[in-house]
């Protein structure tokens, strides 16, 4: 399909439609709905019906308002941190490989550092001393989770750095600042991208492993990691209500994925394997 | 020569038309309608520029087609079967075995972490030929009959541990075990120096006629080809061009692009323009050392270049000649030794010169894919420097960079094109404009031509030529290549293991009769365009008469 003079993939377009439905359901659903989130509306784990769709969850919950309400915070946290992690990951980590130098070792090693440590153990550290506001949670996941972003972005971009052009402009004269934005960042984006798609993802169980610990979203609120947690226990009984959520974060990964592979391909030539 | 006209052809091509779908669904002719014919025992050689479709034709006798690509007409058959329409599994079985594929580089064949020879033994062993004791009995007889060193010991090697030549040699060497009836060489030898490629090019020759093996060699390089084939396809955009015997395409080609490939690599000398002399020269270069390590990789190298002359640096790769320039540009620190720019003296790093002493040495590199950013337009590569340096406003340096355009005989047009929309030797002529933006003093130029095929190469020397006459630029030419040597240079430095080892006027040091040993060493390794130069040379290395006197003998 041909959209503004650049032909999309099936595939890419399939990634883009489950997107933006999820996104769409998850901004205008909850105006949508007759109860609240919280609201307990039945018994534990009531089949569903045509007034709850999707059944009930371990406290008689709605899971439709639920999974609709859970879908914001969800989101829109994995989105700021994610895009957060990337901003600071990204620009250390090509800083790093066009530097080198000393700039290279004092960033490498403090990544070790922190690599070094349980991610899970350090964030409940931070949370614990600063509080467990929204921007400290988003800010402290971003932090941990850019460490591996800066180690995929510098062993790109240090092969990036090693090419040709990039010596050009160096013996040019150009800046530290001129060569990381136009010459490397440009050229090091495709395992970027990809990694984005799949970061992205990790965010939510990072954010369930939290609030499971009562430091991410607190309960009674939802977001779906922790919808899949609280319910977990309903698989034994033959309930579906865990996969309802399982199937969201399956949904959004699969169809962001897609999107990001559609970006990947765009640059780079045709593989496949002989007939 | 060895084949016979009377037997039946071992690879047939009929009709043969392979097609290439992007992504958007636009389809691209690879190769339309080729016929072909190999005999047993006959070498076809293989000729055409980059994206003439060679390669494409050469993996069609193997029975496949790249990924993205497929057959849209034709057949092709060996022995009798349609290859194409066997299974995978019988296609994989003939692979190998019947038919082998010798790759161009052997670093990228060989599995570093085995020993070479249970490489070579793998072939005949996997296709249930003899037995593993048995395959290597007979890979250290192959060894021996190619005269590698220590032939009962040198497959306990590993590919590091020995030289890139006997690497290549080893690869003949594999890729025969198997005893197939056909070989595809794909530029068996691009890759490799003038010295190296002598050796190679004896060894494949020696097994195709001992063995009797049919062979299609593809390369760009005519004279090359010459030594091997019996007859020589030439081949341009997917189509052939014109077929004939060896003797007949060298000696009298018929059509205009046969006679250019020809005629660019017979073309007499250029006669030098003589050395303009100047007490200021534009480089000087003093004693300079640069270490590696405890490895000495230059050994107190002098040079110095006048304004508008050009100095050629020769030597095989690993002589030092690329550290050379990556220290006379401020990449890399030399331990000893100063470089001077009109008399004063540069930082040996480039962080430490003036905007103004960059600016005033500009270089070109070997490969243009890679030093062209693939994400900018051509008119953003261009004009970076003229805002850089000079201060250009945007609107200015649009005009500008149109100038540099035609300057280099590039159509305007380009300049909203990105780099990969272009071919490798517009991609050459981008490079050279945008050091030219720069308005250096000094222009360095690394093996620029190597990447290119000859009538391209021709013509980007010509254009290095036009730009010095019009300009007065000093240029350094760094190449391996002596017939580029001689059609551009003034003077020659011909370095070896880091040293210079020989330096003059061209004419004196290539064609006194007082040469150095090893300038002697290189210049009888450049193959030449008649078919017995191989036999000569190799006859004359082992102190013997020539034995062929058959061959067709041409006179440049």
């Amino acid at each position: 399909m041909i959209i503004a003079n650049q032909y999309v993939p099936t595939r890419a377009l399939a990634g883009m439609g489950i997107t933006i439905f999820i996104i769409l359901a998850v901004a205008f659903g909850p105006l949508f709905m007759s109860h609240g989130p919280n609201e307990i509306v039945g018994d534990t784990w009531d089949a569903p019906s045509l007034f709850y769709p999707l059944g009930l969850d371990n406290l008689g919950r709605d899971m439709l308002a639920r999974l609709l309400d859970g879908g914001r915070a969800t989101i829109g946290l994995a989105l700021a941190i994610t895009a957060i992690s990337f901003l600071i990951g990204v620009s250390s980590g090509i800083a790093a490989a066009v530097a080198g130098g000393w700039l290279d070792a004092v960033l490498s090693r403090s990544v070790d550092l922190l690599m070094s440590l349980p991610q899970l153990v350090l964030a409940l550290i931070i949370l614990t001393a600063l509080g467990t506001s929204i921007p400290v949670l988003i800010g402290t996941i971003a932090i941990l989770e850019s460490t591996r972003v800066f180690r995929i972005t510098r062993s790109v971009a240090t092969g990036v750095a090693a090419l040709d052009f990039v010596q050009v402009a160096r013996l040019r004269g150009e800046g530290l600042w001129w060569i990381i934005r136009r010459e490397v960042l440009v050229n090091s984006l495709p395992p970027i991208i990809a990694e984005f798609g799949l970061r992205f993802c990790f965010a939510f169980q990072f954010i369930a492993a939290l609030s499971f610990l009562g430091l991410g979203i607190r309960p009674p609120n939802a977001d779906w990691g922790s919808m899949v947690r609280d319910n977990a226990q309903a698989i034994t009984y033959g309930v579906m209500a865990p996969l309802i959520p399982a199937i969201a974060i399956a949904l959004l990964t699969i169809g962001v994925n897609l999107i990001a592979d559609w970006l990947i391909s765009r640059n780079s030539p045709a593989v496949g394997e002989e007939q | 020569m060895s084949f016979r006209f009377s037997e039946p052809s071992i690879l047939r091509i009929e009709q043969l038309s392979i097609v290439a779908r992007r992504d958007c669904g636009e389809e691209v002719t690879l190769l339309d309608d080729i016929n072909l014919e190999l005999r047993p025992g006959e070498v076809l050689g293989l000729i055409g520029e980059s994206g003439a479709g060679k390669s494409t034709l050469g993996l069609t006798a193997l029975g496949y087609v790249r990924p993205g690509c497929h057959i849209a007409g034709g057949h092709v058959f060996f022995d009798g079967m349609d290859l194409f329409a066997l299974s995978l599994e019988q296609r994989q079985k003939l692979r190998g075995r019947r038919i082998a594929y010798y790759a161009q580089s052997a670093t990228a064949a060989f599995n570093p972490s085995r020993p070479i020879i249970d490489q070579v033994c793998d072939v005949p062993v996997r296709h249930g030929l003899c037995s593993r004791q048995e395959a290597r009995r007979r890979a250290i007889a192959l060894f021996r009959s190619i005269d590698l060193p220590s032939p009962n010991t040198f497959g306990d090697r590993y590919p590091h541990e020995v030289s890139g030549g006997q690497l290549q040699r080893a690869m003949a060497a594999m890729t025969m075990a198997g005893e197939p009836d056909i070989l595809v060489l794909d530029e068996p030898t691009t890759a490799l120096d003038v010295t190296t490629q002598v050796e190679v090019l004896e060894t494949l020759r020696q097994l195709i006629r001992e063995r009797g093996t049919a062979a299609l060699h593809i390369t760009h390089d005519l004279s090359v080809v010459a030594q091997t084939a019996d007859r020589i396809m030439v081949m341009r955009k997917g189509r052939v061009e014109e077929t004939g015997a060896a003797e007949k395409i060298l000696l009298a080609p018929q059509t205009p692009y046969t006679r250019e490939l020809v005629s660019v690599q017979m073309r007499p000398h250029m006669t030098p323009t003589g050395p303009p002399r100047a007490d200021n020269m534009t480089l000087a270069v003093n004693d300079l050392s640069v270490n590696y390590g405890h490895m000495r990789v230059l050994d107190d190298v002098s040079l110095s270049i006048a304004p508008g002359e050009t100095l050629v640096v020769v030597g095989e790769s690993g002589s030092g000649k690329s550290t050379l320039a990556k220290s006379i540009v401020g990449q890399l620190a030399p331990t000893a030794g100063s470089i001077r720019l009109c008399n004063e003296p540069l930082a040996h790093f480039a962080l430490r010169r003036s905007r103004d002493e960059l600016r005033r040495i500009q270089m070109v590199h070997q490969i243009p894919d890679t030093a062209l950013n693939p994400q900018q337009k051509i008119r953003d590569i261009l004009a970076r420097p003229l805002s850089f340096y000079f201060g250009t406003t945007h609107q200015q340096a649009c005009l500008q960079v149109m100038q540099l355009l035609e300057r280099v005989h590039l159509p305007t047009d380009c300049a909203d094109r990105l780099p990969t929309q272009l071919s490798g030797g517009q991609k050459q002529r981008v490079c050279i404009a945008r050091a030219l933006a720069a308005q250096p003093d000094l222009l360095i130029c690394d093996e620029v031509t190597a990447a290119l095929d000859p009538i391209v190469a021709a013509h980007t020397l010509e254009l290095l030529r036009e730009v010095q006459r019009e300009t007065g630029i000093a240029i350094l030419f760094i190449t391996h290549d002596i017939d580029a040597a001689r059609r551009l240079g003034d003077r020659v430095v011909v370095m070896q293991k880091g040293k210079a080892v020989d330096s003059g006027p061209i004419a004196e040091v290539f064609d006194s009769n007082t040469r150095h040993p090893y300038t002697s060493k290189l210049l009888e390794s450049v193959p030449q365009m008649r078919s017995d130069w191989l036999d000569t040379l190799i006859a004359k290395r082992r102190g013997q008469p020539s034995s062929s006197v058959d061959g067709a003998a041409l006179e440049l």
